[in-house]
């Protein structure tokens, strides 16, 4: 089987920083694959190279086999790849209900049919009664199932989520994991960035971890959290608390 | 269209048709100076809503729209009076040239990045460079103008546009409710959803899969084109066209006073701020007039402070309080 997304050693430099250094990773259909790190490791200017905002200074990046790395953020999102921001930025003035449309527009070009899709969407993330509102109007969590819902509207084959669990109790933070789960049973493949640990351990089937824009350790959740390089570089406190 | 008409709530569309047979009924009752007046109602309805739809759509703010309504009007004007082709057809080769400048401020502007404040300053450049070219040009009378002989025996020619005040009220009429229709539906269409979400946050958009330079191109072309049809019909009504009163930045700016007074983004925004304006416009010349008082700045200076006053009080323009007001709803939710 080949992998879905195939990440072969891509680097991205900003003037004398070096944000990602020969990251590879590779992520199969089904994968849910998590990338956590310490602030400033790179995992968002990763996230970036792969959903199009920046062009890596050297590396490959092949998604369903194809070369995608020079390829624009609209065209990729195109061919399958959906993404979240870590700063959410739903469309403030619009409902959520249209928020959602406009990702169900993707592939629907009818608009009563992307109008259905997007409500069966709003139904799973649990924003039904909240069609009406104003995007601007959703509290902080909301928001972040907002976000969720106009990226899967778009019916993506590789979902790409970055920390959608900063900012929730614990039992948003559950409700959230429960919701994900549900989508990879059904098929959906889900690269996340995350600190919160609790839903990295619940969702996770391999992860990835970075340090300084290199990768120091990757593997089951269980393992990598018991890996020493991961503590001492990231996990230190919480490990030990 | 009759979908259109159909997403309606009844409350709507009662409204809307009373409001509607109420204008055409107008001038069984009105008098010439009200019937010019409603007439520049329309004009400045239509040609509000054309830039309406790529500000407050596509989120993309032109102040060079006289650039459009400009071209529009020489297009046909000249056609006319060189070769006698009628601006029913000459309306075509209008809508042709102006989108095609206004693909080329597009293209210009979305293609290197211009943004914001920046791309307004482009349009007004294209309008300026517009204005001054056409200065010189001699076939197309300079800096003198171009005028469109009056012709006796030409007069009740409707399809040529040549007639009194009552055709040039329901030309108006027509063009400023087709460009409610034009709008209300592509707004309701996936490109118009797809300039919602330009407007709200392009690289989001991107996100996606909007391909956000196709989408700003189809508002500044479709806009543009629009707009020259405006122009087609203020040739016609006036029959002269003079470089440095149709492309003046004044008239730019005079043009979107009504959307941004109405409601920004809204279908009925453009067609309300005509309603409040233009007749206080025109109210400030008659009254100046009566009192002989010479004061060429006055009426800007008067647009200016109404606006101000407006959007003090409705930050979102008249129309979206307005429709809380009446009942209306818009946007089908």
């Amino acid at each position: 089987m080949t992998a879905l997304l195939a990440v072969e050693r891509v680097s991205k430099h900003f003037r004398g920083l070096v944000a990602v250094d020969q990251v590879s990773l590779s992520v199969m259909p089904g994968d849910i694959l998590a990338v956590i790190g310490p602030n400033g490791a790179g995992k968002t200017t990763l996230f970036n190279m792969i959903a199009g905002v920046v062009a890596p200074d050297e590396g490959t990046i092949a998604f369903c086999g194809e070369r995608i790395e020079e390829l624009a953020p609209d065209e990729r999102c195109r061919r399958g790849v959906g993404r979240t921001f870590q700063n959410v930025r739903p469309f403030p003035a619009l409902t959520v209900e249209e928020n959602v449309v406009i990702g169900a527009l993707l592939r629907r070009p009818d608009v009563a049919a992307a109008r259905r899709h997007a409500l069966a969407v709003l139904d799973r993330l649990d924003l039904i009664e909240r069609r009406a509102l104003p995007a601007s109007a959703l509290t902080l969590p909301d928001r972040k199932r907002l976000e969720v819902a106009r990226a899967l509207a778009t019916e993506p084959k590789l979902l790409l989520l970055d920390e959608v669990m900063a900012g929730l109790r614990p039992t948003e933070t559950d409700r959230m994991v429960a919701i994900l789960a549900g989508l990879n049973r059904d098929g959906l493949t889900i690269v996340l960035i995350e600190h919160v640990m609790r839903a990295v351990m619940a969702l996770a089937h391999r992860v990835l971890v970075l340090h300084h824009g290199a990768r120091i350790a990757e593997g089951a959740p269980e393992t990598v959290v018991r890996d020493p390089a991961v503590i001492q570089s990231y996990l230190g406190a919480e490990a030990l608390g | 269209m009759i979908a259109l008409w159909r997403g309606l709530a009844p409350r709507t569309r009662a409204w809307l048709a009373g409001f509607l047979a109420l204008l055409v009924l107008t001038p069984l009752v009105a008098d010439r100076y009200l019937l010019s007046i409603l007439t520049l109602i329309f004009y400045f309805a239509y040609v509000g809503q054309a830039w309406n739809l790529m500000m407050g759509y596509a989120g993309q703010l032109s102040l060079g729209h006289a650039l459009y309504v400009g071209l529009g009007a020489y297009v046909a004007a000249l056609l006319w009076v060189y070769f006698g082709v009628g601006p029913w057809l000459g309306v075509f080769a209008a809508i042709v040239i102006a989108a095609a400048f206004g693909g080329a401020v597009g293209w210009l502007g979305f293609r290197f990045g211009v943004e914001g404040v920046y791309f307004a300053l482009l349009t007004i450049a294209a309008a300026e460079f517009t204005r001054i070219a056409f200065d010189h040009l001699a076939f197309a009378g300079g800096s003198g103008g171009l005028f469109i002989p009056y012709e006796e025996g030409r007069l009740g020619q409707w399809w040529n546009l040549r007639g009194g005040q009552l055709l040039f009220y329901y030309v108006a009429l027509a063009l400023a409710a087709g460009g409610v229709a034009l709008v209300a539906g592509l707004t309701r269409s996936r490109l118009g959803y797809q300039w919602l979400a330009v407007r709200e946050d392009e690289a989001a958009a991107r996100a996606l899969g909007i391909d956000a330079f196709r989408a700003k191109m189809a508002a500044v072309l479709v806009s543009s084109a629009m707009t020259a049809v405006g122009g087609v019909f203020y040739a016609f009504y006036y029959n002269n066209l003079f470089p440095a009163q149709i492309f003046d930045i004044g008239r730019s700016i005079e043009l979107i006073l009504g959307p941004i007074v109405g409601g920004l983004g809204t279908v009925f925004g453009p067609v309300v701020g005509a309603f409040i304006l233009t007749p206080l416009g025109e109210g400030l010349i008659a009254l100046t007039a009566r009192l002989g008082i010479d004061a060429p700045g006055m009426k800007a200076v008067f647009y200016g402070l109404t606006l101000i006053a407006i959007i003090y009080v409705r930050p979102s323009g008249v129309w979206p309080w307005l429709a809380r007001v009446i009942g209306v709803t818009e946007r089908v939710p």
